[in-house]
């Protein structure tokens, strides 16, 4: 039984060592084999860029070696797929190696698109890229006084990152002492401050605590980054001095290019986590067109329900279990406190009032993601 | 030729049925018609105030053994 995963991010990489362990006597006894192809031979801890954009973590704490983090049964190459022939369960690489398979796991995972907003990557900062968090952090060391605007793209990565970001410009700017010469006004596409109900109801007054300005119902139509004036589809304009982008989101330009779903999103099974059309072919983490937030908590969820479900159809013949939408995120309240959402798809969020044991307990995880990835957490 | 696409927003939190429906009127051309399935109430209010301050056109809103029905239709 070959299985073959694509993408080494949170979601292919738990994967890969779960199922490693899972089916360690069949690997040896080659019943199955494990490869993992990768565009990076680096895997980086993408929650850490946020720190990073502001001077609170240094690029290089992000990284470790793919490598190093998976188990010793797992082939590993650093040779990103190119075309996806599912009807003859196989794959071709930038390399032009082609890979048979009889299980495929896609885990390619997304990217930010500020292209699709005219003047956005003239005029604003994010924190989306390590490129992107080091230039954001510059700024903000320059900066020092005016309109500081928020705003968000539809999808994007990372739900909680909008509020987050709201919080730690609040105190990053109130640690130099100049919070009084800065107006902070956080944007928003829906008609609430934050798409969980429960998470606006906590984060509202907080805001309101701050001094942060909200406007609902903005949808960004374009920047004009010479002016330093941003529009919504709704209608609205906002003069900012600094603009902090959370960017639309798609899927990878791999599975865009052939044909696997709309926007690089494959259409997914909510609960088998199935590529729609294929039995073989499971899609995990922001891949997946499913209606749950792109982070990698969701991805480790899932992955942990794929990796299971896959060596048990080897075992057994069968799967066993079913994703229930689980997701878990930290939400940091500024610099010295922290709250967190947990939900699946029958029961919401209930939020409890940040505090510092939470920050405390986000920023251990921050390590310890290193031995969540490796699929021991 | 438009086009009819069902989202599936039933039982979600985040991002939300609202953050569904402008994810695929994004993808959808003008003429398109979406209807976005939800269990949420408020999504019956949510929905309509967006379309209508961003200039598509409600198609219809039903409840039906308690999962709302909301067409939409891309008009820019």
């Amino acid at each position: 039984m070959k299985i073959l995963i694509v993408g080494g991010g949170t979601g292919g990489t738990i994967i890969a060592n779960n199922l490693a362990r899972r089916l360690v006597n069949e690997i040896r006894a080659h019943k199955a084999s494990i490869t993992l192809l990768s565009a990076s031979k680096r895997h980086m801890y993408q929650p850490g860029l946020l720190y990073v954009a502001f001077g609170q973590m240094m690029p290089d704490e992000l990284y470790r070696d793919e490598a190093s983090l998976l188990e010793s049964n797992i082939t590993f190459e650093v040779d990103p797929v190119s075309k996806f022939e599912l009807d003859k369960n196989q794959v071709v690489t930038q390399a032009g190696k082609t890979h048979k398979y009889d299980i495929l796991v896609i885990a390619t995972g997304s990217r930010i698109m500020p292209k699709k907003i005219p003047g956005l990557e003239e005029g604003a900062e994010t924190f989306y890229t390590e490129a992107g968090a080091i230039k954001m952090f510059k700024a903000l060391r320059e900066f020092k006084g005016g309109n500081v605007g928020i705003v968000v793209g539809v999808p994007h990565k990372c739900p909680i990152a909008p509020v987050e970001v709201t919080f730690s410009l609040h105190d990053y700017f109130k640690d130099r002492g100049i919070r009084d010469k800065v107006n902070i006004k956080y944007h928003y596409p829906i008609n609430r401050m934050h798409s969980i109900e429960n998470v606006a109801k906590w984060a509202k007054p907080e805001f309101d605590r701050m001094g942060v300005e909200i406007e609902t119902l903005f949808n960004l139509e374009e920047v004009d980054a010479q002016n330093k004036v941003m529009k919504s589809m709704e209608g609205s304009e906002y003069k900012y001095d600094l603009l902090i982008s959370i960017p639309e989101h798609h899927g990878m330009e791999v599975v865009e290019d052939n044909a696997l779903g709309r926007d690089g999103w494959i259409p997914t099974d909510r609960n088998t986590l199935r590529m729609e059309g294929y039995d073989n072919v499971y899609v995990v983490g922001d891949t997946t067109n499913l209606p749950v937030s792109k982070t990698g908590s969701a991805a480790h969820f899932q992955a942990e329900v794929i990796a299971e479900n896959i060596a048990s159809i080897i075992k057994i013949g069968t799967p066993v279990i079913d994703y229930d939408g689980k997701v878990y995120c930290f939400i940091e309240a500024g610099h010295d406190r922290a709250t967190y959402a947990m939900f699946n798809y029958d029961n919401p969020p209930d939020l409890k009032a940040a505090n510092k044991s939470m920050h405390w307990f986000k920023m251990s995880y921050n390590k310890m993601y290193w031995t969540s990835v490796r699929g021991l957490l | 030729m438009s086009e009819e696409k069902v989202v599936d927003a039933r039982n979600t939190y985040c991002p939300g049925p609202l953050m569904e429906l402008i994810t695929y009127m994004k993808q959808a051309q003008v003429g398109d018609t979406i209807e976005l399935l939800s269990t949420d109430n408020g999504t019956a209010v949510d929905v309509p105030e967006w379309v209508n301050k961003i200039g598509h056109e409600m198609v219809s809103s039903e409840k039906i053994d308690e999962v709302w029905h909301i067409k939409v239709r891309k008009a820019r």
